[in-house]
């Protein structure tokens, strides 16, 4: 009898961390796919760049400064690794694109040719994809955290491989400050 | 993890609703029918052997089955139809810098509430509107019109648009839709048995046996006038009933459509902005009709109910008024950047 009691709550503890171990794995993975969410859109990103400051080469030449620091930004950003690394890098690549398309409204001439409105609105959008995509990674992530480390769960944490994720944070209050695009393209020329 | 709870609660309450909706819709069309047959049938029981006696319910058969096929055309084919009666075109290939940002706000919208991205449709109509369509979120549609375009800036364009994906997310859509193709069949339905009766009252008062034979059931038949004046008033309530019935599930939707929506982008004063342009532009969206007019952000066809409040317009209108929306997302919005202030300043 003893040993028939002993075997049920044997198998029923092993049930239950197959079941918290499976769950373990899901949120990771979820992680890990929130992660290449906001790498596409990333990606995307460095694409888009070099396009816009071969758009706007030409006639802001004098601008050399801000299209240097633009340049840099997105080669640091490209280069980076890690949510923390990546995280910095590409908030200094908006900051950059940011201080790059204030200057821009003082060349009228520049957005009269359309290009540099489309340009500005894919990297409005794909900074507002990275932002959302952002939203979700974090909230899976920290999901993944506090699963990891509740107990009983964080019995079974290491041999899951369970780490905690790193959260895509946003360092000092400029960067929260999104730059103020203009997006006055919807409006009829004045 | 209770936004994910009640999210789920919202899906299964449409789907239950759906449902429901099915089963009084077939219910209704077979009351119709057999309502008729037993109206008839109880009319000539009295008549001589020689005439004709309805015994078989034929019509209860083919109604019933009629609602069937409705339903089963409804599920299968009801967005495409909904699309097809507005004449919008799906946007495939975006030329234009407005179609361009359209399709870049949806990706945006998809990638904000989790969900695929959605087929999107342009409108053909100046009035700024926008609606979504479709049975599940994997088979969305959102549609939006060229006004809406034109007078929307790009965040409250991402307000409308939330909004919209919202209803998707919810599962709204499935419910929208259904209702939208079941109020037109009723309103068809209705508008033939009508014209059905009042044929079969020329013939019947035209032929020799119809006057006596009305005239020897004088005592046998008040249970047939009974069933037919409750047949008759069926006929007559069902399109309004049917249409308050959409009206009401409509209402209910939008407040928590503006809710979710204002989620999604985490700005809500856009999309009440957005709200006060749409009800500024006071010329109605005539490329959508009354059938559909539940599925928009806002009602096409503004009457004094849309900016009313009061008993009437809480039962007839199809969307609450737009004051009472935009003062609840300013709300939202005012709580957000309270929340933000404080977050900062610690």
């Amino acid at each position: 009898m003893a040993t028939l009691i002993v075997l049920v709550v044997l198998v029923a503890v092993a049930f239950w961390g197959i079941g918290v171990y499976n769950g373990l794995i899901a949120l990771k993975n979820q992680v890990a796919n929130g992660w290449k969410q906001i790498d596409v859109q990333l990606k995307r990103r460095h694409d888009l760049v070099p396009n816009l400051v071969n758009a706007v080469k030409g006639a802001m030449d004098f601008e050399r400064t801000t299209l240097e620091a633009v340049i840099a930004a997105r080669t640091r950003a490209v280069g980076a690794t890690g949510v923390k690394q990546t995280a910095r890098a590409e908030g200094e690549l908006t900051q950059a694109l940011g201080r790059l398309f204030a200057l821009a409204e003082a060349y009228p001439a520049l957005k009269a040719t359309g290009n540099i409105a489309q340009l500005q609105e894919e990297l409005t959008s794909t900074e507002n994809k990275i932002g959302f995509a952002r939203q979700l990674y974090n909230d899976v992530a920290t999901q993944y955290n506090t699963r990891q480390m509740q107990f009983p769960t964080n019995l079974i944490a290491g041999v899951a491989k369970a780490a905690p994720a790193e959260l895509w944070e946003i360092e000092d209050a400029t960067e929260r400050a999104v730059p103020a695009v203009d997006l006055s393209m919807n409006k009829p020329a004045t | 993890m209770s936004d994910e709870a009640n999210l789920f609660a919202q899906q299964e309450a449409n789907r239950r609703r759906s449902t429901w909706l099915v089963v009084g819709f077939i219910l209704f069309f077979a009351w119709v029918g057999f309502g008729g047959d037993l109206a008839i049938g109880l009319l000539t029981a009295d008549a001589p052997p020689a005439d004709y006696h309805h015994v078989v319910p034929v019509i209860g058969i083919l109604t019933t089955l009629l609602a069937g096929g409705i339903c089963w055309y409804s599920w299968r084919h009801g967005p495409e139809r909904v699309l097809w009666a507005t004449g919008a075109r799906e946007l495939v290939d975006p030329a234009t810098p407005e179609q361009r940002q359209l399709a870049n706000v949806v990706e945006e919208m998809a990638i904000a509430s989790g969900l695929p991205p959605p087929r999107i449709w342009i409108v053909p109509d100046d009035d700024p509107n926008a609606f979504a369509t479709g049975r599940d979120a994997a088979g969305a549609s959102i549609a939006v019109t060229e006004g809406l375009l034109r007078t929307l800036s790009r965040d409250e364009l991402q307000g409308v648009v939330a909004h919209e994906m919202a209803h998707v997310q919810n599962l709204d859509v499935r419910l929208m839709t259904l209702l939208a193709a079941m109020v037109g069949a009723i309103a068809l339905m209705s508008d033939g048995m009508g014209r059905m009766l009042r044929v079969g009252r020329y013939t019947g008062s035209g032929g020799s046996g119809g006057g006596g034979s009305r005239g020897k059931g004088g005592k046998g038949s008040p249970l047939a006038l009974i069933v037919l004046a409750l047949w008759l008033l069926t006929l007559v309530v069902a399109p309004i009933v049917s249409r308050i019935l959409a009206m009401a599930v409509s209402r209910k939707r939008e407040y928590l459509a503006d809710a979710t929506g204002a989620q999604f982008t985490r700005n809500p004063m856009a999309l009440a902005s957005a709200l006060e342009k749409l009800a500024a532009a006071a010329a109605p969206t005539r490329a959508i009709t009354r059938g559909a007019a539940h599925l928009c952000i806002v009602d096409p066809a503004p009457g004094l109910l849309s900016a009313r409040e009061g008993f009437l317009a809480d039962t007839l209108a199809s969307h609450p008024p737009i004051r009472q929306r935009i003062i609840r997302l300013e709300g939202m919005g005012y709580q957000r950047a309270k929340r933000e202030a404080a977050g900062s300043g610690s």
